[in-house]
């Protein structure tokens, strides 16, 4: 209560909603433009002009000689520039791969960002305090202007990629292509890359150098997560993105002297691990589950088959079937035996039969089941003996696995393919259910 | 009597020499950016040593960067197996989030840890003479000098003794585990030289700069020769030159040592791309023979 209370105090202050509005609009345009950076392989691009605009910026200072926002955003546009143009000169001439590029760009810009700042300071020019602002980033200083500088440009980010999201999502993921079908391929190449400099470049003042790459970065690759589709991967990053701007910005308002970059990281780092695991489909831990499951299925339908064969064996259908007898069939975890049997009770597969001897018997429902089981498995192995070439003391292995994935469709295949066999190579018989029924054996 | 630009120069050119040495194999086994990876999330483990030991005590600080270097090629590899995500995405999330996670702690116990982001940054290798290391009494010279010496020659003895193994698995990981090499031992090695060397060299020359010791020397001394060993020499000896020379600029603009040198590193590399008797830009036009290897994918425009 009290927290809440003082998230809302700090709400109130006038300052505090524009540094909230500047990094929910950062967020938002980075995670946007993030999206097309990993699409297109280049995580790191980033990170390395992040590093290089140091120089413009403090260049742009020496020639104007105060901190002029604008001049400052000039001059880092264009290191931002010259940075991507020498590391594809360097990809384009040399032998060198392109993360050796990256990290020379990155550390000779900054190296020379740095000697430009430190001169600058030497000189002893009154108006040069708050240049490494864009070193370390400091939001809580985000002035009036400096938002509406950040909202101007987020606007025409976003509705640039509105406008031209079909021609850029062609562009990111198959530029061969978009070439071949007379698309402007190096002009919205260009645009993409101008648009993630102005967005590298406002950012640089609220979370800094380091931390602009995992604005970026986090966010889209959390986005990656939920979806298959780049218009809803971009939506979910940009909510990221603005709700790590916004939950940085208040964790670091409500503790003193908290650097708000850092928690914005945090923020965006910890949306993106409950992506990293408990996305539905993409998910660690749901696949984990569905893994789960998958085991307990396939373990319950080789319970179930075991019996089946039993009968199968002796012919005798109505005869109750011990654990013993199940598990001297077929080597089974006699734990795990007796909690699928469990399961294919409730199941309604087979029916527990009381007394001495007790055991289980299969049900008509639980029979359909695992008679499905072992005609997918002897179909597989004639497909594989007849169609495919393989000895037949190979097969059974495969087709021990393949019988709990095939599904009814390919099951017609395979019947139809091999023109509804009797028998298996082993010449088993390969049960068909009501047909075999109608033959008399039941 | 020894001057302190003596120990500035001697201090910048282990460090240059240290990290040419293996960031020589990062850029030939195309994993540069983890070294910008690494000196920067070491910077929690830096942290968490002068928390626990309460003090600028050098083994607790290499020990916990030293971690944490291997933490982050450990998270780095899972993120790229388990999460399915691209090498370098991976990388980016785990060494950005180090770090960040880094400069909570520091400013969490600002009062207690006397560590600031500019000196992690840049470093303070003009502050090298004054931190000594007084020993019996008798004054041994700088701290870092002989830390620094240290970690020089325990990588030359890795490089020296693996020399085969580093080898192969430099230009051919897989060629190197048919042959039976341990490739993921030598892996991890490197990457435990890689965060010596990089911890080492931080607390002079600051986390960017290592990055452009560790790597760009051997992408200047690659442009000049296809051998290794001549190769790992060039790199060390343009490490030096950068270091020495970027002193000089460094007085002569009077700017940041740390920042000059890096600024030399590119010199240097600027020289061997325009004007190598194999590979240069130049060299090729004035020769006409356009004979280029094949480039990676990779276009800015």
């Amino acid at each position: 209560m009290n927290e809440l209370l003082n998230i809302l105090q700090y709400m109130d202050d006038p300052n505090a909603r524009y540094v909230l509005t500047g990094t929910f609009l950062l967020g938002l345009s980075a995670g946007v433009l993030g999206c097309f950076a990993i699409l297109r392989r280049r995580a790191l691009v980033g990170d390395a002009v992040a590093h290089a605009v140091l120089p413009g910026v403090c260049l742009a200072f020496i020639i104007v000689g105060d901190k002029d926002p604008f001049a400052l955003l000039i001059g880092s546009m264009v290191f931002g520039w010259i940075s991507m143009i020498v590391m594809d000169a360097i990809v384009r001439n040399t032998r060198l791969s392109t993360d050796a590029a990256i990290g020379m760009v990155l550390s000779v810009f900054f190296g020379l960002g740095v000697v430009l700042l430190t001169y600058i300071q030497s000189t002893g020019n009154v108006n040069q305090s708050g240049l490494d602002a864009f070193l370390f980033g400091n939001a809580a200083s985000l002035m009036p202007g400096d938002v509406q500088v950040f909202g101007t440009l987020s606007v025409i980010i976003l509705i640039t990629v509105a406008v031209s999201y079909k021609e850029m999502k062609m562009v990111s993921f198959d530029p061969d292509f978009a070439k071949s079908i007379g698309y402007p391929v190096k002009r919205i190449e260009f645009l993409i890359a101008t648009l993630m400099v102005m967005t590298i470049t406002v950012g640089l003042q609220a979370v800094g150098v380091v931390l602009m790459a995992s604005m970026l970065i986090i966010p889209a690759a959390a986005g990656r997560y939920w979806t298959e589709s780049l218009g809803i991967m971009m939506i979910i990053a940009a909510g990221v993105g603005a709700l790590s701007g916004v939950g940085g910005t208040v964790i670091s308002g409500l503790a003193p002297a908290m650097p708000t970059g850092p928690w914005i990281v945090v923020t965006a780092l910890f949306l993106f691990l409950i992506s990293f695991m408990f996305a539905p489909k993409r998910g660690e831990v749901i696949r984990k589950v569905r893994n789960m499951r998958n085991r307990v299925r396939i373990q319950d339908e080789n319970v179930l088959k075991t019996i089946y064969l039993l009968q199968e064996q002796d012919g005798l259908d109505g005869k109750v079937r011990s654990l013993r007898d199940i598990l001297k069939r077929r080597r089974m975890n006699i734990r795990k035996t007796r909690s699928s049997l469990g399961r294919l009770i409730t199941g309604g597969f087979i029916d527990l039969v009381p007394g001495k001897p007790g055991g289980y018997l299969l049900t008509e429902k639980g029979r359909a089941r695992a008679m499905r089981l072992v005609r997918v498995h002897r179909l597989w192995e004639l497909y594989l003996t007849s169609q495919v070439q393989i000895a037949g003391d190979h097969v059974h292995d495969d087709a021990e696995s393949m019988e709990h994935l095939i599904t009814p469709e390919i099951e017609e295949q395979l019947t139809s393919l091999l023109g509804r066999p009797d028998t298996d190579p082993h010449r088993r018989k390969i049960p068909y259910g009501e047909t075999t029924t109608e033959g008399g054996l039941l | 009597m020894i001057t302190s630009t003596f120990w500035i120069l001697l201090t910048g050119s282990l460090a240059a020499a240290s990290c040419a040495l293996v960031g020589s194999f990062l850029v030939l086994r195309k994993q540069s950016m983890m070294g910008d990876a690494i000196s920067h999330a070491v910077l929690p483990g830096i942290a968490i040593a002068f928390l626990l030991t309460s003090s600028r005590n050098t083994f607790p600080m290499l020990l916990g960067a030293g971690a944490f270097g291997l933490i982050t090629v450990y998270f780095t590899e899972f993120l790229h197996k388990r999460g399915r995500l691209l090498h370098d995405t991976s990388m980016g999330i785990v060494f950005t989030s180090l770090f960040a996670f880094g400069v909570i702690l520091i400013s969490l116990y600002a009062a207690q840890v006397d560590l600031d982001q500019e000196c992690v940054l840049y470093g303070e290798i003009a502050y090298i003479p004054w931190d000594l290391w007084i020993w019996n009494g008798l004054n041994m010279g700088p701290r870092p000098v002989w830390i620094l010496g240290l970690v020089l020659v325990l990588n030359l003895a890795f490089v020296g003794f693996f020399y085969k193994e580093l080898k192969v698995y430099a230009f051919s990981p897989e060629y190197a585990a048919s042959l039976g090499i341990p490739v993921g031992l030598v892996h991890y090695g490197l990457m435990g030289s890689v965060s010596f060397s990089t911890i080492a060299s931080f607390e002079s020359v600051g986390a960017i700069l290592v990055v452009a010791l560790l790597i760009v020397p051997p992408a200047t001394a690659y442009l000049l020769t296809e051998k290794l060993k001549p190769m790992l020499i060039l790199a060390m000896a343009t490490g030096v030159l950068s270091a020495v020379s970027g002193y000089y600029l460094a007085l002569f603009l009077n700017a940041s040592i740390a920042g000059s040198i890096a600024v030399m590193t590119g010199v240097f590399f600027l020289g061997a791309y325009l004007f190598s008797p194999s590979d240069g830009v130049l060299t090729r036009r004035y020769r006409k023979t356009d004979a280029l290897p094949e480039p990676d994918e990779f276009a800015v425009l």
